[in-house]
């Protein structure tokens, strides 16, 4: 079925010169918008592999949280962009150099050998149309996994915990409430008595 | 035909790629942060064919793990940044030497 390769290639060309976009081009923002790119593309090729659960997911947290945080980040730090840049041709010869060592190494160990090939790892048969990936991954994960789960619900709210404690600046000499003082008041602090003696009325 | 082979080196190539931004961009925070998330891709995109080829769930449920993880983490690392850059005026890393002795 050649147009299961077709898509596979383009989708794996769009991924990896996005990539390259990613580590090369000069503006963050750029680069975030470079990545979201990565991940539609990854998120396609999942789709190819039958995985939708998590390509879906992919796109809604990944292109739709995570990413859209990147942007707003960069977009709000006021950046010097000159100095960021300083020492990319000076490292590019290493960096090249490294990539495709380690690029080389995992080929040939992808390819020497016959022990990933299709007698190995047979291409699995498309699964049938009544096949649900969302229910199967939920009965999966709220069965065995359940208790990872819960901790992944609990790293979560740590992090948003800790995000917001980074974060939060108390501004000195502004006026604010604290509704936790006006609650706490006491009727002594608001209301002072003063006895003193009636005085006779002067004149008319 | 579309073998195993095939996705591991889609994702070595990604993971090559990223190790290579890191190299290059290796003043810029938030390049660093990107590289990083390319790299957990990677690492899904290997999960991901594992688990199809294998017919075993457990890699998809990893990949959920590994994402959920991710985001925490990009969440924690920008909040870093923005105090980082609160205080300093500067996300260069080279600037960054205040616990060099």
């Amino acid at each position: 079925m050649p147009i299961y390769e077709i898509v596979f290639y383009a989708f794996s060309l769009v991924m990896l010169g996005a990539a390259v976009m990613v580590i090369t081009v000069r503006n963050p923002v750029y680069a975030a918008l470079s990545l979201v790119l990565t991940f539609f593309s990854a998120a396609a090729i999942w789709i190819l592999l039958e995985v939708e659960f998590l390509a879906i997911i992919l796109v809604l947290v990944y292109v739709g949280a995570v990413m859209v945080l990147f942007l707003f980040v960069v977009m709000m730090l006021d950046i010097n962009l000159a100095p960021l840049k300083e020492g990319f041709m000076r490292y590019l010869p290493a960096g090249i150099v490294v990539a495709v060592l380690m690029a080389a190494e995992l080929l040939m160990v992808l390819w020497s050998r016959a022990s990933l090939d299709e007698t190995a790892f047979p291409i699995p048969a498309p699964n049938p149309e009544t096949y649900n990936n969302t229910k199967e991954v939920g009965l999966w994960l709220y069965t065995n996994y359940l208790l990872a789960f819960e901790v992944a619900g609990v790293v979560l709210l740590v992090a948003i915990i800790a995000a917001v404690a980074l974060t939060l600046r108390q501004r000195s000499g502004g006026h604010r409430q604290n509704p936790s003082l006006q609650v706490r008041v006491q009727r002594d602090e608001r209301v002072r008595l003063v006895k003193m003696k009636p005085e006779p009325r002067q004149g008319g | 035909m579309l073998t195993l082979a095939h996705f591991l080196t889609l994702g070595a190539l990604l993971f090559c790629l990223s190790v290579t931004g890191i190299f290059l961009n290796r003043k810029n925070v938030i390049i660093l942060l990107m590289c990083i998330e390319l790299m957990l891709l990677a690492v899904n995109m290997n999960f991901v064919a594992f688990s199809r080829f294998l017919g075993n769930l457990d890699g998809q449920v990893f990949v959920f793990f590994i994402l959920t993880v991710a985001a925490a983490e990009a969440a924690i690392g920008l909040a870093i940044l923005v105090v980082l850059f609160r205080n300093r005026q500067t996300i260069n890393v080279t600037e960054l030497d205040d616990l060099k002795g």
